[in-house]
């Protein structure tokens, strides 16, 4: 049920925000000991705010946009009051005294918690397998992973467990997942959202953003969530468009450029190729240009983000020293081992390996090299896009170079497991908003996913293009099997 | 360019706070090596007189007045030490006696 259908049966007075709250709490019942989407169902907090929705409805106030919207919660935005783990044993106990910024105007807006989900330990992954609680599995098929990082809120709206769901995005984690398992995941311009309450992993490329089963959702939460906040300084000051309204418009004329250095990636599977490419026949049939854009130095991004990313995140940790707050561990000698200790045991490998890194690159006699290497690369990669959107609106490619893989496939190779963000790291590291929507199935009937990436600020014109796209595939209906885990 | 060797391994895990167990060294120095090989592409490309991009999407510096506001409350944060004494974080001794 689409956001619009469910607030018109809920004024009508058809299904009341508890009941609603019942269905979701009996499919997550029902699903997630198979799925572990979910750190923490928040069944009274759930309840509670569905209460307040119930009451004003029936004392006849006006109904805010997201009322009774069930929402599960990257559990990396901090809830006041409510665990905020990271997946991560150093904040295994860590309850926020303050609530993020985007989720408190999701609240003021009506939205009502269900639960918080599972991620990559610090969101650092892209198969949602470094969570120190165990692994989130595809809904599609269980053997497989549903993408990372955010691969519970993925995980939970492909399944139906919540109406729409947060995640984050530092180099696809909102992207890839969704694509994994067919749902819609938007990653807005850098800025458009505030960062505010969301625990820092790179700083300089961080975004929040919404996963939904259908794009008009995705516009509904993004229009909640985006806009100004004076507690986050890189924050956008630009006003907010209405979303919506640009929905409907139709494509003609609209430029589509298909990176070429994308489609001739190696690695990329042949039914992936072959369904962004029709999907490309398919926007031509609605109106929409299309050509070849060359980007060149847009197979650099890996090699640029696992400098900058490292590098940012191994200053943002630091801060984790056991002494103000998380996990300290039981027995050292002295303070110094304390702080040693504590982070070798609050951490897991993943993590510390990104701190490593991040740290060699920083070390005196490779900064330059590394570090201000990879900033003037990212100056390179930016530029290519810059002269791309002088020829397009919207670029397109595949969101990742294949469907989900099987757990364990990376297991005891991080580097392959780095690779396979190849398409979604340059929108990162050049701040564009970018959203991934299913676009097919492969043969074995897991869901492909495209990436429309447009230019600052643009974020309308993705919508449009996107649910444009929606409108007239209609992908899901083509699953095969109907829908994902019936169970 | 780079080989990174077992010493560097302990070198930065030193410089990070990290107490790597001495069995999982050769684990990190390969999976490192790896890594900053795979990033070593990046010296193939030309950068002479690009200047570098710390943020992506440029920003100005926010102001605001500076007033009085609540924000989180004191005994809020201490509370959430993992070792609390009165109004202080308490850590372990810093000066042998």
């Amino acid at each position: 049920m689409a956001i619009a259908e469910w607030r018109q049966q809920l004024q009508l007075g058809k299904v009341s925000a508890r009941e609603l709250v019942d269905q979701q709490l009996e499919r997550i019942n029902e699903v997630d000991q198979k799925l572990h989407a979910f750190l923490d169902v928040t069944v009274e907090r759930a309840y509670a705010d569905a209460d307040r929705i119930d009451e004003a409805r029936l004392a006849g106030d006006s109904l805010p946009p997201l009322a009774g919207v069930p929402l599960a919660i990257k559990d990396n935005l901090c809830t006041k009051g409510i665990n905020t783990t990271c997946s991560s044993r150093m904040l295994q106990n860590f309850v926020p005294p303050y609530e993020s910024t985007v989720t408190e105007r999701l609240w003021n807006s009506g939205a009502v918690l269900i639960g918080k989900t599972n991620l990559d330990e610090f969101a650092m992954g892209s198969s949602t397998e470094t969570s120190a609680f165990g692994t989130t599995f595809n809904p599609w098929n269980t053997s497989k992973v549903p993408g990372g990082s955010s691969g519970g809120s993925a995980a939970a709206v492909a399944a139906g467990e919540c109406m729409a769901a947060l995640g984050s995005d530092t180099g696809g984690s909102i992207r890839q997942p969704a694509s994994f398992c067919g749902v819609v995941g938007l990653k807005p311009t850098y800025g458009r959202v505030s960062r505010w309450g969301l625990v820092a992993f790179a700083s300089s490329l961080d975004q929040v953003g919404p996963f939904a089963n259908c794009v008009a959702d995705a516009a509904e939460i993004l229009q909640v969530i985006a806009g100004p906040d004076a507690r986050d300084s890189t924050c956008l000051k630009a006003s907010v468009p209405d979303y919506l309204s640009s929905l409907s418009q139709p494509l003609n004329g609209i430029r589509v450029g298909l990176i070429s250095e994308c489609f001739d990636q190696k690695g990329l599977q042949t039914e992936v190729k072959k369904s962004v490419l029709s999907a490309a026949d398919q926007l031509k049939n609605l109106g929409a240009e299309i050509q070849e854009i060359s980007c060149p130095r847009f197979n650099d991004g890996i090699a640029t983000y696992y400098v900058i990313a490292p590098s940012e995140a191994s200053a943002n940790l630091a801060r984790y020293d056991g002494v103000k707050y998380g996990f300290r561990a039981k027995e050292f000698e002295s303070l110094s081992s304390m702080t040693s200790c504590t982070r070798s045991q609050g951490f897991g490998k993943e993590v510390q390996r990104r701190i490593l890194i991040g740290t060699y690159a920083l070390s005196a006699g490779y900064v330059d090299a590394y570090y201000k290497k990879a900033q003037q690369v990212r100056t390179l990669i930016r530029r290519d896009f810059e002269s791309a959107f002088q020829k397009v609106d919207v670029l397109l490619t595949p969101t990742a170079p294949t469907t989900a893989f099987e757990a364990g496939t990376h297991a005891d190779n991080p580097l392959s497991m780095y690779l396979s963000d190849l398409l979604t790291i340059p929108a990162n590291l050049a701040g564009l908003p970018a959203i991934s929507l299913p676009c097919g199935f492969d043969e074995s009937g897991m869901p492909i996913g495209m990436q429309l990436i447009s230019n600052v600020l643009e974020e309308s014109r993705l919508l449009q293009v996107a649910y444009q796209f929606e409108q007239a595939s209609s992908v899901m209906e083509t699953a095969p099997g109907g829908h994902c885990i019936p169970f | 360019m780079s080989k990174i060797t077992p010493e560097d391994v302990r070198k930065v895990a030193k410089l990070a706070r990290l107490e790597i167990p001495e069995d999982q060294v050769e684990m990190y120095t390969s999976q490192l090596e790896d890594i900053l090989s795979y990033v070593d592409q990046l010296q193939k490309v030309d950068t002479s007189s690009i200047p570098p991009t710390t943020r992506a999407v440029e920003v100005v510096n926010v102001l605001r007045k500076d007033e009085v506001k609540s924000t989180v409350v004191r005994e809020e944060l201490l509370d959430l030490a993992p070792q609390r004494e009165g109004d202080f974080f308490r850590v372990p001794k810093i000066l042998a006696d």
